[in-house]
């Protein structure tokens, strides 16, 4: 059994017949998030993978950057999984809030809405719960703190083994 | 050598904290020869340790014992455990400080004189003046480094710098440079010149940057009058039935508890720590606290005026390159009130790594306003603001009512809310930062607001009379003779300028006025 989500529920022979050319899809199979078009995937244990697998695009619609591949937001959302898995009632805060979501997005949930701005809508009426705090508060750290992301960024993190930016460009500005 | 001293020492000057104030005086006093004791509550990590990382630095180095916040500054919003950004390690915040030696300007010592009465604040002038300094600021910026002083040449720009000056020349501002830094722009004191790596506030892996880990503390240890002991935290202060102090109990690195007699204690352990420990060692004779017969302890707690403008350009800056804080503009820093406030503000230059831009550009933002900033990081120039706010009673550092930390001592409260004046000077220096960049072509910016705090001061303000303040000239507390204040809580009003410089001038001055007074017999 393949549970395929996308923008709008659609048939899975409709889906196969369009192939993937319409954006990254997020594939739910068996206990894990796979990405059709990124090779990676990932095993949950104590969050259904429907819900990792939403949790991943809020992700991204919280601190959306078109560059950033969805491989990071699931990284920086991992914590939410290893966090269900030692406490119920964090487990508990991320399916409720997740099924809230759904709820208010209506009939094919809160992936079903095709538009960042619908999805946003969402978000902004739930901004003070702690549901939204505590996903948007790991991703601060979770997400702008892994190593492969910064180079995304230009960022060039540690210098000191380089021997600092004396001979590297620290004052190579030629626009100004 | 280290020397060892035992717990039952009564002849040792025990002082708390090994920062700015603790670590410059344990070594001045070790060099007149007088036997020293310096309890640091952090462990002892030396600089080539430092991580070229900003969490995981940040998770080495700073203080994040939990204190609670209070007040209606956006701090306690968003950070609402976290109201200072400062060290607990052997060293203290000058691991973590940018640098910038400025001293005070004559008028900041006088502000009630010089600014009036202003409403809703607690101004008093400093009971010294910057003639009484003088010779000390010339001492601590030879002991120091520091640039643009003693015949040191400046720091060489880095790209943040350079946009910063030709904003700065497109203002018409006449006083801009590469800053009085205690970073050494070439080698010096056994230290090397500064490498340009960026990571200022994760400590200085070269020692280019002058920190007391690296060179009181080792240079009091050489004469062997001075002991440093890391992991040891103070939580009272012993005194006798005359009321003189007797030494300090401390909880040691397996947590046990210990006192450490001592002729004379002097508390270093910054604006948080220091009036809580006098809170703290209230006893039947002092039921208010210790040295807090004015009922200033806690009281008038600063943080200076800051916030930090961001500008992106269209064009490559990578600002995160070379010293952080790599240049100064010093035109707002006078006194005059035609702007529509008291006081004045430095400009200085500011870069954050990706991780702490995301953490401290505009805490709790999220969606493509704010991420439309990130996308474009390496193309921004950023400034931090430091102005003179000013002091409020209502600002301060009280015990919590209810938490305890695992001593059993209650974790302490700030309360912290901006003076209109305050305000008013912030909103000016954002304007004036804006025009700056927008000046040089910058396509978007962004009035940042305040970080956790890493200047605190005035909790145990100096005060002529013994009813305005706790401490005199000396920062000898007004009511008992062998108790000292060496940070910057002792300041009287915050000024312009970053503390540390005027912080290491005091110790200096204050070592000569120990020495003295033990020598005489009258502590």
């Amino acid at each position: 059994m393949v549970t395929i989500y996308n923008r709008t529920p659609i048939s899975r022979r409709e889906l196969l017949r369009r192939g993937t050319a319409a954006g990254a899809l997020l594939v739910v199979s068996g206990s894990a998030v796979l990405s059709t078009q990124e090779a990676w995937g990932m095993e949950t244990t104590a969050l259904k993978p429907e819900t990792m697998a939403t949790l991943i695009q809020m992700a991204r619609d919280v601190y959306p950057h078109d560059q950033v591949p969805d491989k990071y937001y699931a990284i920086a959302v991992k914590a939410h999984e290893d966090g269900a898995g030692k406490d119920p009632a964090h487990k508990e805060l991320i399916e409720t809030g997740i099924a809230d979501l759904d709820q208010r997005a209506g009939p094919g949930g809160y992936l079903g809405l095709g538009w960042e701005e619908q999805r946003v809508k969402l978000l902004q009426a739930i901004e003070e719960t702690p549901f939204f705090q505590a996903v948007r508060g790991g991703l601060v750290v979770g997400l702008y703190n892994q190593k492969e992301v910064w180079p995304i960024f230009g960022y060039e993190g540690e210098s000191y083994s380089k021997g600092g930016y004396i001979a590297r460009g620290f004052d190579d500005i030629e626009w100004l | 050598m280290a020397a060892p001293y035992e717990l039952t020492d009564d002849g040792v000057v025990v002082i708390i904290g090994s920062g700015a104030g603790g670590g410059t005086l344990g070594n001045e006093l070790a060099q007149k020869g007088i036997d020293v004791v310096i309890l640091e509550a952090g462990p002892r990590i030396e600089y080539e340790d430092f991580i070229n990382d900003e969490w995981d630095s940040f998770s080495q180095l700073a203080w994040l014992d939990k204190r609670t916040t209070s007040g209606g500054w956006r701090v306690s919003k968003d950070f609402p455990n976290l109201p200072a950004w400062i060290v607990k390690a052997v060293g203290g915040t000058t691991t973590h400080w940018a640098g910038a030696s400025l001293r005070f300007q004559e008028h900041e010592f006088k502000t009630l004189t010089n600014y009036g009465k202003v409403d809703g604040a607690n101004l008093l002038d400093w009971p010294i003046t910057l003639a009484d300094l003088e010779p000390y600021y010339a001492k601590a910026e030879d002991k120091m480094g520091v640039t643009r002083t003693t015949g040191i040449e400046g720091l060489p720009g880095n790209n943040n710098f350079k946009i910063l000056k030709a904003g700065a020349d497109k203002l018409g501002y006449k006083e801009c440079h590469t800053g009085n830094m205690a970073i050494n722009s070439a080698d010096r004191d056994d230290r090397m010149g500064c490498q340009q790596t960026g990571f200022c506030f994760q400590g200085c892996k070269w020692g280019a940057k002058w920190s007391t880990l690296y060179t009181e503390i080792p240079k009091g240890e050489a004469t062997g009058k001075l002991e440093v002991r890391p992991q040891s935290t103070a939580i009272k202060i012993e005194h006798d039935d005359s009321g003189k102090v007797t030494g300090v109990t401390y909880a040691d690195k397996d947590g046990k508890l210990q006192t450490q007699k001592a002729r004379v204690v002097c508390v270093a352990c910054n604006s948080i720590e220091s009036p809580r420990l006098l809170l703290n060692s209230a006893s039947s004779k002092y039921p208010d606290g210790m040295a807090n017969s004015s009922g200033q302890v806690g009281k008038n707690y600063m943080r200076h005026t800051t916030g930090s403008v961001y500008a992106i350009f269209d064009k490559p800056v990578h600002f995160w390159r070379g010293t952080t804080m790599a240049g100064i503009i010093r035109d707002e820093a006078r006194h005059d009130p035609s702007r529509g406030f008291v006081g004045g503000y430095e400009l200085e230059t500011l870069a954050l790594g990706l991780p702490f831009m995301a953490a401290f550009l505009n805490p709790g933002g999220w969606g493509r306003g704010f991420t439309t900033a990130l996308d474009h990081y390496d193309r921004m120039a950023g400034m931090w603001i430091v102005g003179e706010d000013m002091p409020q009673e209502q600002n301060r550092v009280t015990l919590h009512k209810d938490e305890k930390d695992a001593h059993g001592m209650p974790i302490p409260d700030v309360a912290f809310t901006d003076h209109p004046n305050d305000t008013a000077m912030r909103d000016h220096a954002y304007r004036q930062g804006m025009a700056l960049y927008d000046a040089v072509g910058a396509t978007r910016t962004f009035p940042t607001p305040p970080y956790p705090s890493t200047h605190n001061l005035g909790t145990n303000r100096m005060s002529e009379k013994a009813a305005d303040g706790v401490v005199n000239k000396h920062g000898q507390t007004h009511d008992i003779k062998n108790l000292f204040v060496s940070d910057g809580s002792q300041f009287t009003t915050g000024a312009a300028e970053n503390p540390t410089l005027t912080i290491v001038t005091l110790a200096i001055r204050q070592a000569d006025y120990i020495a003295e007074q033990m020598g005489a017999k009258n502590i």
